[in-house]
């Protein structure tokens, strides 16, 4: 929430620029058709006030090219569909003002994620892939639990902290700037282990740290991490990737080695 | 076969039992890259000694060749630390580069994701790589050297190393490289385990300000043997000897 304030404040404060036309060199590629080649297309409009990269693709998309393939849902950094990268970083197309980019821009696909083609990937194969693997849902203690009864109470504090952690969009940004997934395809990524962090967390979840262990004290896992940090810097929900990907390191050193 | 064997073989160790290996690799490697790292500027500093005089070195270096417990030199216990950071070093080294790219392909995608991304510690990272790459040449051959011949280290015994036989664009770049990788790898190692908890900008600015009091000492420190081995390379091979009543007893100078 305090993002989507601050880059609401960092709209009003930017001035708007009269007359901007930008540059958007997009890769355009279909994977699908074999007479198809990566290349970099460039298209230019005028830049209007507030104006976001998603709002500037569909402009594009509507008056000059119908067949540009780019992903969205939400518009409002909620669905995380919209991640590409843009001038080589990823970033959501919804939530980048055009007013921060320069006058030319380059626009890519996410790496890593299946390309479905031009900006669009597919970013949930490999998630549901990702969360089946880490098993990232609910091990409750029944497995058929009592819908009608009372559900337990949980300190406000800790249903904080497990919110923080459910912010998460799953838009890859962080998988995409993970120079540790670029060289090796089976690395868990930041938004597996904010995930583990999370059911960890949760009281209801009945896994201890030996079952974490099993699942990501490796090296495709949390000790594979070299800790770049890209993850943290680029997330677009600013969620603490840093201090939960220490905080789950220590705890499977010490998980693992008895310490 | 035994049944380790068998299920190890398989590919099913780790679903038998719980496999302490990986987070035993971590933590070693972290602890000897910290070990070696804090070793680096305790090294750096006593070899700076010469900035205080050739006396000064001197007496560092009788001081861990054990003279002032023994009252005699005994280089062989130099030889026992040098064999002790060797296996430290090896062992780092070995778990390290489980961490580097090994392939094309990781090459390639490693150096245009840090080129595309222009993400500064992506970018650190690969400088801890390279100077990590280099060290595995440079620290080798100077431990071997410092294993095998303790004894010739002292005020002229060094400065005629670095000078007369032609060592300092070895030791310049040992600096550079060392420098350099054991500053990063000390900021990614608080990052890695969350400890100082302190922002990285603070880290960052900590760290580069360590790198760079420790490159002006070490340059400084090596233009001092350079100044040193220069003008004493008439007499290549002699020993320094301080002017001391108490050195007429030692039974060497440095180096004998």
């Amino acid at each position: 929430m305090s993002a989507i304030i601050e880059n609401n404040a960092a709209a009003e404060a930017a001035e708007p620029r009269q007359d901007r036309w930008l540059t958007f060199n997009i890769l355009r590629y279909d994977p699908t058709d074999p007479g198809s080649a990566p290349h970099l297309r460039p298209y230019r409009i005028e830049e209007a006030d507030s104006m976001t990269l998603f709002i500037a693709l569909n402009e594009i998309r509507e008056r000059q090219d119908p067949t540009l393939k780019f992903d969205f849902v939400c518009r409002a950094g909620i669905c995380g569909s919209c991640a590409m990268m843009v001038n080589g970083r990823p970033k959501l197309a919804c939530r980048t003002l055009t007013s921060s980019l320069p006058l030319e821009n380059t626009l890519a696909p996410l790496p890593f994620f299946e390309l479905i083609g031009d900006l669009s990937v597919n970013t949930g194969k490999w998630m549901r892939g990702m969360s089946e693997r880490l098993r990232t849902w609910l091990h409750a203690r029944e497995d058929k639990p009592d819908l009608r009864r009372i559900e337990e109470r949980m300190d406000p504090d800790l249903a904080e902290q497990i919110y923080e952690l459910d912010r998460c969009v799953e838009c890859g940004c962080c998988v995409a700037a993970c120079g540790t997934a670029r060289m090796r395809e089976d690395f868990a990524g930041a938004v597996g282990f904010g995930k583990i962090a999370r059911f960890r967390l949760d009281p209801r979840d009945v896994r201890t740290d030996d079952d974490y262990y099993e699942l990501i004290g490796d090296d495709t896992g949390v000790f594979g991490c070299m800790s770049l940090l890209a993850c943290h810097d680029v997330c677009p929900k600013s969620l603490p990737l840093q201090t939960q990907i220490a905080f789950l390191r220590r705890r499977m050193a010490m998980t693992g080695t008895g310490l | 076969m035994l049944y380790e064997t068998v299920i190890s073989h398989a590919d099913l160790a780790d679903k038998a039992t719980k496999n302490p290996w990986p987070a035993w690799l971590d933590i070693l490697q972290s602890s000897t890259g910290l070990f070696l790292a804090l070793f680096m500027w305790g090294h750096m500093a006593f070899v700076a000694s010469i900035l205080l005089g050739e006396t000064a070195m001197w007496t560092v270096t009788r001081f861990f060749e054990g003279y002032f417990i023994f009252g005699k030199s005994h280089p062989g216990l130099v030889s026992c630390v040098v064999a002790f950071v060797a296996l430290a070093f090896v062992a780092h080294a070995l778990l390290a580069v489980r961490k580097f790219p090994i392939n094309y392909r990781q090459c390639r995608a490693i150096l245009f994701h840090a080129k595309a991304m222009r993400h500064g510690d992506s970018t650190l990272w690969i400088w801890q790589v390279c100077t990590g790459f280099l060290l595995f040449f440079f620290v080798s051959a100077h431990l071997y050297q410092m294993f095998v011949w303790p004894q010739d280290i002292g005020p002229y015994a060094s400065s005629d190393r670095v000078w007369s036989d032609s060592l300092w664009p070895f030791y310049l770049t040992m600096l550079l490289t060392v420098e350099l990788h054991g500053g990063i790898g000390l900021y990614r190692l608080a990052v890695k385990w969350g400890w100082p908890n302190l922002s990285r900008d603070i880290l960052k600015m900590v760290k580069w300000g360590l790198t760079a009091f420790f490159l002006v000492l070490g340059l400084a420190t090596l233009g001092a043997y350079m100044k040193i081995g220069f003008e004493h390379r008439a007499q290549y091979g002699e020993r320094y000897m301080p002017d001391r009543a108490a050195d007429e007893n030692a039974g060497r100078g440095d180096g004998q």
